[in-house]
């Protein structure tokens, strides 16, 4: 007879089940007085996407601000717990914070380009991280991560032209390709299509489900159809705790708490 | 008088207020159709109508009431049509004189007449101008109590009279710089008709002491600016090499870095460096720094002057450093978290962040603190007086005694002087040349915030 472990990896082998790139244990966050998080036990896939859903101020943005360290920059903000990128403690003193970023980047819910140029933009990254040699290799940079970000056709005969200029839905694809351009393993996406319409979303959300091939992707959304239609896996939060947790067809058809089967039905939220 | 009649004026206006808004409630309650304005602005209406045209006529009034009287006691004044512009201003201000009880000698027996004349004048001037101000005041009044009804429009009114107010308000200071402009240009152009433009601009000796008198001994005079022009400039970039650096990054400092119980100390307490007067600044300058500065420049072998524009642009830097630094602060306070937090997600430092994202989007507001304290810089007087000594001399040497521009408008002013003297009128030329530079470095400035500005 086969011990439930057996078991799960007989079944992870079957389904070709990802490994695990980010694993957060017990992970509780304090802003100040207040607790935000409580004992959070969260695994990110590899090479998939998984959305973060939950009514507002459920921490789920808090959470995934935790996987990149953005929390450090609010200074009531304290984080306890365990998170590991390929194993390692990301809040390990020895931990170079800028590295840490740098493998872990992040695309926020309204796009905030550079008041800059848009090869500018996308050539920030390489340059602070000495990425590229030559003039010729950064060009490359760029365009392979406006084309990566569908950008490309669109932007190509002005890239000197202020990234400000572009509309909404170009400036959110801009701002991915600007995550892409420091080629990290993780993209995390505050809500990344709640400032756009309902086409430029649309183009967002074909483009994340292109990125998976080659990123984890990690993505807070309020839209039940956006993370049913971009998600392998669905995480549900709700006053700081972790719900329940699955594939995304599972979720969100049959989940096992009755507060998902409320939250998704549109009951509650 | 006029304030007397002023203090009326206010009072019928609060009055006719009153009884406006007494009869548009009234108007109110009885209307069966919806009023249009509501009953505050009828009241309003009312003491507009009441208090301004007869405010107005006293303003008119009180400016253009002199020279008229004057016009009418020389028009009598026998003999009077023959006297030249100068002299009639001379015969009038006797005339104002012996009224005023102050004589000196004996006024001859046309100067009395004239004095009577001009007492029967104002008293005249006096009754007539109570009787329009009251009439005015009065036909307001009852036009602005008539006109209420439940249908006049009394808040479009009252927003048009507060609009002209607006309108009169920004119009005031445009006047007020071209009074000033044009009178700096007069005088300017009376300089140039005495002493050569070229001498003047090109000019390399700075020696304004000529004779006023005919018995004076005194040099023939020399008055090329470029020496003085040399001191401003030479003690304003030591004051912005000081101010520049320091404010630039005590604002970073402050904004990004310091905690906030750090920040809440300092912040005001460079607000309070802002506040100390100029003349203080000068004692510190020429007691402290000036005697510093020449100790250090005697041990390092140059021959330092016991004033020095070291001393001077140095104190003046400290002063300046508050401007730039809190115009700073703001401009970076004033650039959104996102691009912060859009900079940090890509794995940017906290210097990469200020830098190449911070740097650039607050670079208007630097900028603009930058000018204010370099316009500062030009324009400051007390400090170089007390401080930089006055000696024209073209260097470079910050060790040496300058002198500036503000400084030689001081000393040229000082003193009895005639008004056709050349003297006397270089302080025009020289003020004239201030202006000129500040607002060039002004568009300049305009300019390269346009050009280089990074819009968020």
């Amino acid at each position: 007879m086969l011990t439930d472990t057996a078991i799960e990896t007989k079944l992870s082998s079957m389904t070709n089940q990802p490994s695990i790139k980010m694993r957060g244990e017990k992970v509780d966050v304090f802003y100040g007085e207040k607790q935000a998080l409580f004992g959070v036990d969260l695994n990110v896939p590899e090479q998939q996407v998984m959305a973060l859903i939950g009514p507002s101020g459920c921490g789920k943005s808090t959470f995934l601000r935790c996987l990149n360290r953005m929390n450090d920059t609010i200074d009531i903000c304290k984080v306890l717990g365990n998170i590991t990128l390929d194993g390692e403690d990301i809040y390990d003193p020895k931990i170079d914070v800028v590295e840490l970023r740098a493998r872990v980047g992040m695309v926020f819910q309204k796009p905030n380009p550079f008041p800059k140029s848009i090869y500018e933009n996308i050539a920030y990254g390489p340059r602070i991280h000495g990425l590229t040699k030559s003039k010729a290799e950064l060009d490359e940079v760029v365009e392979s991560s406006l084309r990566k970000a569908a950008i490309w056709e669109e932007v190509k005969d002005r890239l000197q032209e202020p990234g400000t200029g572009l509309s909404g839905g170009q400036q959110q694809r801009l701002c991915i390709a600007r995550a892409i351009a420091v080629s990290p393993e993780v993209i995390l996406m505050d809500e990344p299509c709640s400032a756009l319409d309902p086409i430029a979303t649309a183009k967002v959300e074909e483009l994340i489900d292109e990125l998976r091939v080659n990123f984890t992707i990690v993505i807070v959304t309020h839209s039940m159809q956006q993370a049913a239609r971009v998600s392998q896996r669905t995480a549900m939060f709700h006053l700081g705790n972790l719900v329940e947790e699955g594939p995304t067809d599972k979720m969100f058809t049959n989940p096992d708490n009755k507060l998902t089967q409320d939250y998704i039905t549109g009951r509650f939220g | 008088m006029v304030s007397y009649l002023l203090i009326i004026l206010l009072v019928a206006s609060i009055a006719s207020a009153m009884a406006g808004l007494h009869r548009a409630r009234r108007q109110r309650d009885l209307a069966t159709i919806k009023v249009h304005s509501r009953p505050i602005y009828h009241a309003l209406n009312a003491a507009i109508w009441t208090g301004v045209p007869a405010f107005v006529f006293l303003l008119l009034w009180t400016l253009g009431e002199a020279s008229i009287q004057d016009m009418l006691v020389l028009s009598s004044f026998p003999g009077a049509d023959q006297l030249s512009g100068p002299e009639r201003d001379l015969l009038i201000s006797e005339i104002r004189q012996v009224q005023a009880g102050n004589l000196f000698t004996e006024p001859s027996p046309e100067i009395l007449a004239a004095v009577d004349h001009l007492k029967s004048l104002e008293l005249i001037f006096n009754w007539a101008m109570v009787a329009v101000a009251a009439s005015l005041a009065s036909i307001g009044a009852f036009f602005g109590y008539r006109i209420i009804q439940d249908r006049y429009q009394a808040r479009y009114s009252v927003e048009r009279s507060v609009t002209w107010f607006m309108i009169f308000s920004s119009i005031v200071a445009i006047i007020t710089t071209l009074g000033i402009v044009s009178s700096l240009v007069y005088e300017a152009y009376q300089f140039f008709t005495k002493v050569p433009f070229a001498e003047f601009f090109f000019g390399t000796r700075w020696e304004p002491q000529i004779a006023i008198r005919a018995d004076q001994v005194a040099g023939q005079g020399a008055f090329g600016m470029l020496p003085v022009l040399f001191g401003t400039m030479v003690i304003s970039a030591l004051a912005m090499a000081v101010a520049v650096p320091t404010g630039i990054f005590s604002a970073i400092y402050l904004t990004e870095y310091a905690d906030q119980r750090f920040r809440s100390v300092v912040k005001p307490l460079l607000e309070i460096l802002a506040g100390i007067p100029t003349i203080v600044y000068g004692f510190f300058a020429v007691l402290t720094v000036a005697p510093a500065v020449r100790s250090l420049g005697l041990s390092l072998g140059i021959d330092a002057a016991p004033n020095s524009a070291l001393a001077a642009g140095g104190v003046m830097g400290v002063m300046l450093i508050p401007f730039i630094s809190s115009l700073s602060d703001d401009a970076f306070a004033a650039v959104p978290r996102a691009m912060r937090d859009g900079s940090y997600a890509l794995g940017a430092t906290k210097g990469e962040t200020i830098r190449k994202v911070l740097l650039p989007a607050a670079l208007p507001g630097i900028i603009g603190g930058v000018l204010l304290a370099l316009s500062r810089a030009i324009g400051e007087t007390m400090i170089v007086v007390m401080a930089a000594g006055l000696i024209a001399k073209m260097t470079l040497n910050p060790f040496d005694s300058v002198t500036t521009v503000t400084v030689q408008i001081v000393t040229l002013l000082i003193g009895d002087s005639e008004f056709d003297n050349p003297k006397t009128l270089a302080a025009f030329a020289l003020g004239l040349v201030l202006f000129t530079i500040t607002l060039g470095l002004n568009l300049i400035a305009l300019q390269t915030v346009r050009k280089y500005r990074e819009k968020y």
